[in-house]
């Protein structure tokens, strides 16, 4: 009986696995139009599951996190030959450079830290991608689709070892706000001061 | 001419963030679903509205003619899965009344990364390709039948999509909100 399920599992294996496969160069491009028709849909389909413009902000966002974990070992290995950053600042640029440029094929224009609170950092974009044929009715004027790549940024910095918490705002086109915890910030003065 | 040719090169966005996005998608609705056979309906629904949306674009862009055969319309489909999604699949596989095709792929940028667990072997991951077809042919009144004959993802050496003329609309009934 074992025998026959190693059988059977073996026989709906593909032939070559996933990780056997040279890591791609990422350069392929695809049309703007079909990414832009796919997140419309991407939309509707999240709003059609829930009853409020929050939740549907949560659902983009968790849509987004999903991404954000599957691009950070992608982007490090490919990038960084393998090396995570340590630092928060640094971490914060890689967000802004890197992954920007992979993902949307350029840099947010601004990386800014607040003024009054020394956890939270901005992260500024002045047209993001997935918003540009995304017109919000009025009816729904806090909604700002961008919550998806919010989430990018999130699962991003939080499974680095920064957790936080990220949203997305109207604000000079589209500003993310990062919300550190307070031991990040903790520990990176600690390693400042070594 | 020159406006023709910045036409075709419209802007271009890394296939990484089609792929991760549409792997999201996928993943949320298991877990909306539970049920294979109801998220492949979900995917080709999908790709019915965009392929709607898109033959505008598609004729905007190549000023097409109408095709007067299916050879014709292969063709046409086959140049927009190179404008689109930068690949070119094959066409072949013509049934003897040129009906019936088959667009071979040798690579997919949806399934990218993907790999699909043993207990999903009735999902058809990129469902969204056939929704697509039939959607985009509806709106230049072909009705066809577009299905997965084999995939790379279930360990096939090529992902091969067959599509079926079926008839041609007669009267357009204009796209109702279901």
């Amino acid at each position: 009986m074992e025998k026959l399920e190693a059988l059977k599992i073996s026989s709906m294996r593909p032939r070559s696995n996933i990780l056997d496969r040279p890591l791609s160069k990422g350069k392929t491009e695809v049309s703007q139009s079909i990414v832009a028709l796919l997140f419309s849909e991407i939309v509707q389909y999240s709003q059609s599951r829930v009853f409020t413009v929050p939740e549907l902000q949560t659902r983009l966002h968790d849509l987004g996190q999903d991404v954000g974990t599957r691009i950070i070992d992608l982007y490090f290995v490919r990038e960084r030959s393998s090396k995570r950053e340590t630092k928060l600042t640094q971490m914060l640029l890689f967000v802004k450079t890197t992954v920007w440029k992979n993902l949307f094929g350029k840099e947010a224009e601004k990386l800014e830290h607040a003024n009054d609170d020394e956890r939270t950092y901005y992260i500024i974009e002045k047209e993001p991608l997935v918003n540009t044929f995304i017109s919000v009715p009025k009816d729904k004027g806090s909604l700002n689709c961008a919550n998806f790549t919010a989430g990018i940024v999130e699962a991003v910095l939080t499974n680095c070892g920064f957790p936080c918490k990220v949203t997305a705002h109207w604000h000079k086109g589209t500003t993310y706000m990062v919300k550190f915890e307070d031991f990040v910030i903790a520990r990176d003065k600690q390693m400042e001061e070594k | 001419m020159s406006r023709q040719a910045s036409r075709l090169d419209a802007k271009k966005v890394n296939s990484e963030f089609l792929t991760l996005t549409y792997g999201a998608l996928v993943t949320q609705m298991l877990r909306d679903f539970e049920n294979a056979e109801d998220v492949n309906k979900q995917l080709e629904r999908i790709g019915y509205n965009m392929g709607m949306r898109l033959i505008e674009d598609f004729l905007a862009r190549t000023s097409a003619p109408r095709c007067l055969e299916m050879r014709e319309t292969a063709d046409r489909i086959q140049q927009a899965f190179r404008i689109y999604l930068n690949i070119q699949p094959t066409i072949s596989n013509w049934s003897p009344a040129s009906d019936e095709f088959s667009l071979v792929f040798d690579s997919n940028p949806l399934t990218e990364f993907v790999e699909l667990p043993p207990d999903l072997t009735n999902l058809r991951y990129s469902a969204i390709l056939s929704g697509c077809i039939r959607g985009a042919l509806e709106m230049v009144q072909l009705e066809v039948q577009c299905w997965f004959v084999q995939d790379q993802l279930k360990g096939d050496n090529v992902t091969e999509l067959r599509v079926k003329f079926v008839r041609r609309l007669e009267e357009v009934i204009p796209a109702g909100e279901d």
